[in-house]
């Protein structure tokens, strides 16, 4: 029975991947159309406006061919505008990796004061339920005009869509440590930094850790939406460029490595977490 | 720009005006010397050559007579063993002060207004100054604006209203902020959905929804003023949205604009991709309006006065380049790849060299359709005004002349037009007409006042 579990699913998993591309292949299909254009004018004009029709959406075969030709070269750079794949997705996931630490700096320490006074928590709970919902990107006009650097509005704004689920788990995970561990922990007259760190933070910190894992992806999120703004470098960037010359390949090549490098940083905090978690 | 004339040509005059009586205007004229003239480094030996022939001869006809007399070879020994004229040009070419800086950054928003920022940092311009400059691609006009008034960019290419809205304040804080060189005249295009193909005339154009780049760029107040002249009120009869142009392509693919007052190469490249047609050029409105502009702060102008002067060089220089229809194909071959315009040779060239399709089966033949002037004309800047005012986004009064004064620095671009060998006019202000409408920049308010449609 596990056996055949073991084979099927992938298997299956690749049939859905036949499907999808098959579907697409079909659908992008180019359609024999008589040319209707004088050949200077054809010269001059994309192939499919010289049949007069619109340009086509690219078929697999196409962005298989984009995605070869960026692995085969990640890492080129042709000035400040024109880096290679791998580059720009190196420069996000820095920018995110900053923002993102600096975000745990901050959102831990705070979160786990917050938690262990239920005064605090409650005094600052209106505040942290206004400024969670708010989409990180609205920060980024003020982010410009107050820091006065798009890099940094960048990371800033990387900072600001990662605090808020840290935080709150952080609070949420402490508060709810158990009374009993507690009231242990007191009978045994052990003291307030030795209760933190060795009774509320390792109960907590599956909490925490959850916390952190929604934030990276947040995060990942973002960043591409941000660089999409502020333009420059990162992912984000290469896919404003590539919509600027309507190269649907290089999106959709893009938009895979997004999705490939989202994967992993998810499947890194998974893994992490699995280190914290204990059977209770 | 009469000192890229060769001095020692006994045909050419080195007066000013137009004294060849050939061409109907001054701008005719130089467009037809920049074609016969070589490249820059010895258009700069012609501007010494030029100037050593005028101070010798203040009188063109005596020099005209002395060359006939005795054959431009022999008058270029004689007057060489009078003058040390290479000392003269090396002497030009070092003429700077060192530089505040060596190493800037300038923005740019990827169309082809931008020819001249971005084909110097190709083609070399920038490091013939001793510049190391980063011509950095912007995502849209918002960005551009607050990146250069956060001093990461230390010039940009700006929409000609965009460093007078700053400068009054208009949609930013108030900074004073300056256009020491226009970019490029003409080059823009009313561009219509492939589906309205027979939809030709705009009074059929009610409930359209149209795109422009920004709301303080020259695409607006055409694009406005060409409804408002087929009696349509741009406010009332359709609507007019703000859209970044490498997304306005996009846009009209997928039916959620009717057509766009573009920049190219969004014009070309809806052609191109078979969404839409050129419906008319600008040039067909206003033949030689001003479009982009390359922008700096005050602040940058007046604290790094020598890096300024160099990169305005620079920028003229290029621009000189690129007033040459001859040159034009080379320079669309330098800015079509990823690092700047991003688009196909071929899409550039069309808007480059003007022999274009139109989206209908023609192909076009129009020179004109993009040129490269760089004198910052006030009264240009007076007609801006009157259209911030016309439409509203401006209230109360204004002082033309000053702002325009103040923004538009045109005795600094005359200064090193005459340097890199260009004629700057001799006058800051002229009347030029809109759609067959005169314009006196000495009156905007009566001008204003003139439109039926307005938002007073």
């Amino acid at each position: 029975m596990k056996s055949l579990l073991s084979w099927r699913a992938p298997a299956l998993s690749l049939m859905v991947f036949l499907l999808m591309i098959g579907i697409w292949h079909a659908l992008t299909l180019p359609k024999v159309m008589p040319v209707t254009a004088e050949s200077e004018y054809a010269a001059l004009v994309g192939t499919a406006a010289a049949t007069g029709q619109k340009s086509a959406f690219p078929s697999p075969a196409d962005v298989g061919a984009k995605i070869m030709q960026h692995l085969g070269e990640p890492f080129y750079d042709r000035g400040p505008n024109d880096k290679g794949i791998g580059i720009q997705l190196a420069y996000s996931i820095a920018r995110v990796m900053l923002g993102y630490l600096l975000a745990a700096l901050v959102a831990i320490p705070v979160g786990f004061l917050i938690g262990m006074s239920p005064t605090v928590y409650r005094a600052l709970d209106p505040y942290i339920q206004v400024l969670k919902p708010i989409s990180p990107l609205a920060w980024m006009p003020l982010a410009l005009f107050t820091l006065k650097d798009s890099s940094i509005s960048a990371i800033f704004v990387i900072f600001i869509c990662s605090l808020w689920p840290m935080l709150i788990n952080t609070a949420f995970g402490v508060s709810s440590v158990r009374k009993e561990w507690l009231n242990v922990a007191r009978t045994l007259e052990v003291g307030n930094m030795r209760t933190a760190f060795r009774v509320i933070l390792p109960a907590a910190a599956p909490t925490i850790m959850t916390g952190m894992r929604i934030s990276i992806s947040i995060a990942w999120l973002v960043i591409v939406a941000a660089e999409m703004l502020v333009g420059g470098t990162g992912i984000g960037y290469f896919v404003w460029n590539e919509w600027n010359n309507l190269s649907i390949t290089n999106i959709i090549t893009a938009i895979l490595a997004i999705g490939m490098v989202g994967m992993l940083l998810d499947l890194m905090m998974a893994k992490l977490t699995k280190l914290v978690t204990f059977p209770e | 720009m009469s000192a890229f004339k060769d001095p020692f040509d006994a045909g050419t005059s080195l007066t000013r005006g137009c004294s060849c009586g050939h061409h109907h205007s001054e701008a005719e004229h130089q467009a037809d010397l920049a074609v016969h003239s070589s490249d820059s480094e010895a258009l700069s030996n012609r501007v010494v050559e030029a100037a050593v022939m005028r101070a010798l001869f203040p009188h063109d006809a005596t020099r005209r007579r002395f060359l006939n007399a005795v054959g431009a070879s022999t008058a270029m020994a004689a007057i060489s063993s009078l003058f040390p004229l290479g000392m003269a040009k090396e002497a030009f070419a070092q003429s700077t002060g060192p530089l505040e800086k060596s190493s800037i950054k300038v923005g740019f928003i990827p169309i082809t207004c931008a020819t001249p920022i971005i084909m110097s940092q190709p083609m070399g311009f920038y490091g013939r100054q001793g510049l190391n400059v980063d011509v950095v691609k912007t995502a849209g006009w918002a960005v551009i604006r607050d990146k250069t008034l956060n001093k990461e960019y230390d010039a940009a290419h700006m929409l000609s209203p965009m460093p007078i809205a700053i400068s009054l304040g208009v949609g930013s804080s108030p900074i004073p902020y300056t256009v020491p060189a226009i970019e490029n005249i003409n080059g823009q295009a009313i561009t219509l959905s492939i589906k309205h193909k027979d939809k030709r005339d705009p009074k059929s154009w009610k409930g359209f929804k149209f795109a422009v780049p920004f709301d303080y760029s020259m695409h607006n107040y055409l694009l406005r003023y060409y409804l408002a002249e087929h009696g349509l009120d741009p406010d009332r009869d359709v609507q007019i949205r703000s859209v970044p142009p490498p997304e306005m392509v996009a846009n009209l693919r997928a039916d959620n604009i009717d057509g766009f007052l573009a920049p190219d190469p969004v014009n070309q490249r809806a052609v191109y991709d078979g969404v839409g047609f050129i419906h008319t050029l600008t040039k067909d409105l206003w033949p030689g309006h001003p479009c982009c502009a390359f922008a700096a702060s005050k602040e940058f102008v007046t604290r790094m006065p020598n890096t300024y002067r160099a990169l305005l060089k620079a920028i003229m220089e290029a621009t000189a380049f690129a007033a040459k229809p001859e040159n034009r194909k080379q320079i669309a071959e330098a800015i079509a790849p990823a690092n700047y315009l991003n688009q196909p040779v071929t899409v550039i060239e069309q808007v480059l060299t003007g022999t274009y399709a139109d989206g209908l089966g023609n192909v076009k033949k129009d020179a004109n359709r993009i040129d490269f002037d760089p004198f910052p004309w006030h009264s240009f800047a007076i007609w801006i005004m009157s259209q911030m005012k016309r439409w509203g986004q401006i209230k109360g009064d204004v002082d033309y002349a000053k702002v325009a004064r103040e923004v538009f620095l045109a005795t600094d671009a005359a200064k090193l037009m005459k340097e890199v060998g260009m004629k700057p006019p001799t006058t800051t202000s002229k009347k030029f007409s809109v759609m067959g409408k005169e314009f006196d920049p000495a009156k905007p308010d009566a001008y204003i006042a003139s439109f039926a449609i307005k938002r007073t």
